[in-house]
């Protein structure tokens, strides 16, 4: 059924022209007369998406999006999100099912070239793990020779353990499903040992198993992940807006600007706090969005810390540490250009 | 002259005119509009598709099928592993579609024809057993029946996990990781017994053929397709003894995560072969009762007057001239179990469709791949459609 999806996404590359379901290069103008900004985001990856039990949609990818639909919009409910698996997204992206991907999607050389997809950034900072069952009494990924490994298809994840396992010159079994659900059901019922993927989706997918605590981590980290908006190549407009956005979340945190404080500090007299909130300069207008487009972005979903603290800090269920995540400030890699 | 002049002119004008109403050219002309029509948009599509490739910045053409694979498949019935090419890994692919689709075909039709006939018994309970199996099967989303053979199966306790595998016959092992099998090694001399096998193969054919020819002469039968099943199996069995047994087991082993040696049958390719063999069979099961209920009444009847029982006049009579009316359906039954295999993925079976997802994702060239991919399937349906149409063809020849 999914490949018929495909199929159809197929058709619209090749009868793009003709009925116009291409979207155009200019994104922006198409996002604001339609009306919502459509968001591709992950169907069941509490923290960073997935629908909460009123239905809403909740998570770090998503408040991404909202921060983006406030910048076009000044409303964070103007987004649809559109929940598709690892093996859709590409396709979705380059035939116009959707503006942008906010999911956990990694930063590649292949997706920037044949895939024709332009990254706004690294948003999140990540590495390939491991998950296994604590009663295998396995302490590194060294000793999963001859292990059934679950994992999704159409992922980095898929490459990256083939690689350890190549260069390691030890063996594995994979079992590829295409959706994350699946891969914590069989990994439930015992026909893997391990789960392998990015280890913040691993903190992701441990809460949905059925005793989360039974299972653990492996220290090891076997990739580079670093995930983040990813945008169609060729619309320099919207890439700019996209990677602004993200960029503005992590200015106001630096900067000490807050959801709480956002007004108070719109009166501050420091320029650099003026300019990111809009009170100095015409940054918003540059990029075809208004002025004032950072000081509603914290004020309606907050800057990065506030997002990274609602749904991965200790008040959330998926808990995972800053780590190289904190600013650079704070030995963290998380630095943003000035806005000047 | 002058009017036979102007007679000829005016009936050449008339041969004119009347040119572009005759049917026959019209029929050329209207089939040329067409063709004309169909390149049209079929050149429109193509170049349109080069552009929109072109201007999205998206890979094109086929020199990737040539590139490093670097991803694994589970089951691979030809030699592959991450360092072989997309092209490689493709066939992989294709050759796991066409197992799961070639003995889901043989299951799903003996498990219809069982079914069918049941339905027809007139034994109150296999008729009801046979009814149930339909009407159930038959109203199930395939994808929810696969998903149902696959979780729930590796989800309730019927299967030992690996660490308590429950020993089989031979040396074999069942648990929630598959069935693991002893897999044969052949050693020298093991040619002699395929040979044998061959041999006696052949034996058993023109021990079937002798007698039908001996029952059509005279009447008198001859249990041939037991006596061919033990020539078949006796012939290799002797020359392999006297050979020494040219032939050794490579047992499954435990090992730390699984088992080590022999050969697994996974619970991918298991719970994906049961849910389509017994969903299509719930289809064929349907054709063969239209296929026996076509056949009229008087053919039953005179088989029991010339003094058959009732399975061989089922056998002789009914299900011969059943087949005729059987075959289209089977015919698209087997068509469906092939396309529907592509629902494999979702319980993690690698087939064509699964494999060319993850070229797909990587490479990112959706148009050639799914081209490819249905070229696939067609050609595996047009295979089918010729296979079922000569087997038709030949038992209509039969009939008459
Ligand atoms: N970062 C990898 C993997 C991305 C990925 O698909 N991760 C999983 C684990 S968090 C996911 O998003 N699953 C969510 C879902 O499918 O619901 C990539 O870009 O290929």
């Amino acid at each position: 059924m999914k490949s018929i999806k495909i199929v159809g996404l197929a058709a619209l590359v090749a009868l793009g022209g003709a009925t116009g379901a291409l979207a155009q290069a200019k994104t922006l103008e198409a996002v604001k007369a339609r009306g919502t900004l459509l968001c591709g985001v992950g169907p069941a990856a509490p923290g960073f998406s997935n629908p909460d039990d009123k239905g809403n949609w909740v998570g770090f990818d998503v408040d991404y999006c909202r921060a983006l639909a406030v910048a076009i919009f000044n409303d964070p409910a103007k987004v649809t999100f559109k929940p598709l698996t690892s093996k859709e997204r590409f396709t979705a992206l380059q035939s116009g099912e959707v503006d942008l991907l906010s999911r956990t999607t990694t930063w590649t050389m292949s997706r920037d070239s044949s895939l024709g997809l332009t990254f706004a950034g690294t948003m999140f900072y990540d590495g390939q793990g491991f998950m296994v069952k604590k009663s295998l009494g396995v302490k590194a990924a060294k000793e999963l020779n001859g292990a059934s490994i679950c994992l999704q298809t159409g992922t980095t994840t898929e490459l990256n353990v083939s690689d350890f396992f190549r260069t390691n010159k030890i063996t594995y079994k994979p079992v590829l499903f295409e959706k994350s659900d699946e891969v914590t059901a069989a990994y439930d019922s015992g026909r893997c040992d391990a789960i392998t993927n990015d280890r913040s989706g691993l903190a992701s997918d441990q809460v949905k198993l059925k005793a989360p605590a039974d299972s653990v981590l492996l220290p090891d980290i076997i990739s580079k992940e670093p995930l983040g908006p990813v945008v169609r190549q060729g619309d320099s407009q919207f890439f700019t807006v996209t990677k602004w956005v993200y960029f503005a979340l992590l200015n106001a945190e630096e900067l000490g600007v807050t959801s709480a404080n956002a007004d108070e500090m719109a009166k501050s007299t420091n320029p650099e706090i003026k300019r990111l909130l809009g009170t100095e300069g015409d940054f918003g207008k540059g990029i075809g969005i208004a002025n004032d487009w950072a000081l509603q972005i914290v004020k309606k979903v907050g800057n990065y810390a506030e997002i990274y603290d609602r749904n991965f800090g200790a008040k959330s269920p998926v808990q995972i540490a800053r780590g190289a995540n904190e600013l650079w400030t704070k030995g963290g890699l998380q630095y943003a250009p000035p806005i000047r | 002259m002058a009017v036979t002049t102007a007679g000829q002119t005016s009936s050449q004008e008339a041969a004119k005119a009347s040119f572009l109403y005759r049917p026959e050219v019209r029929a050329v002309i209207y089939q040329l509009i067409l063709l004309a029509g169909i390149v049209a948009f079929f050149w429109y599509i193509i170049s349109n598709t080069i552009i929109n490739l072109r201007r999205l910045g998206i890979a094109s053409g086929f020199e990737f099928m040539s590139r490093t694979a670097s991803f694994d498949i589970s089951q691979t019935l030809i030699p592959y592993s991450a360092g072989s090419t997309y092209f490689t890994a493709f066939m992989v692919g294709l050759w796991n579609t066409v197992l799961v689709s070639v003995i889901g075909i043989v299951l799903a039709t003996i498990l219809g024809f069982i079914m069918g006939i049941a339905r027809l018994s007139s034994n109150w309970l296999i008729a009801r057993i046979g009814t149930i199996f339909v009407e159930v099967l038959r109203n199930i989303p395939l994808l929810l029946l696969l998903l149902f053979m696959y979780f729930a199966v590796l989800k309730s306790d019927l299967l030992p996990q690996v660490r308590n595998a429950r020993e089989l016959w031979f040396g074999s092992y069942i648990s929630n990781r598959g069935i693991n099998l002893p897999a044969p090694i052949f050693e020298p001399g093991f040619g002699y017994v395929m040979l044998a096998a061959i041999l006696g193969l052949a034996l058993a054919v023109g021990i079937g053929i002798w007698a039908r020819r001996r029952r059509l002469l005279t009447g008198q039968p001859f249990p041939a397709f037991w006596v061919g099943v033990a020539v078949t199996v006796a012939i290799p069995l002797v020359v392999a003894v006297l050979m020494g047994r040219p032939m050794s087991f490579d047992y499954p082993v435990k090992g730390t995560f699984n088992f080590t040696g022999g050969f697994v049958l996974s619970p991918e390719f298991l719970a994906l072969l049961a849910g389509l063999s017994v969903y299509t069979a719930s289809f064929i099961a349907e054709a063969v009762r239209a296929g026996i209920l076509a056949v009229s009444k008087g053919q039953k009847e005179a088989a029991a007057a010339l003094g058959l029982a009732p399975n061989q006049a089922l056998r002789l009579v009914v299900l011969p001239q059943a087949a005729r009316v059987m075959i289209p359906p089977l015919t698209s039954n087997y068509l469906s179990l092939t396309k529907n295999s592509s629902l494999a993925l979702a319980i993690a079976y690698p087939d064509l469709v699964a494999v060319t997802g993850t070229m797909l994702n990587n490479t990112g060239q959706a148009v050639e791949i799914i081209l490819l991919t249905m070229a696939v399937y067609l050609t595996l349906s047009l295979l089918t459609s010729l296979l079922m149409n000569w087997f038709n063809a030949r038992i209509a020849l039969v009939e008459r």
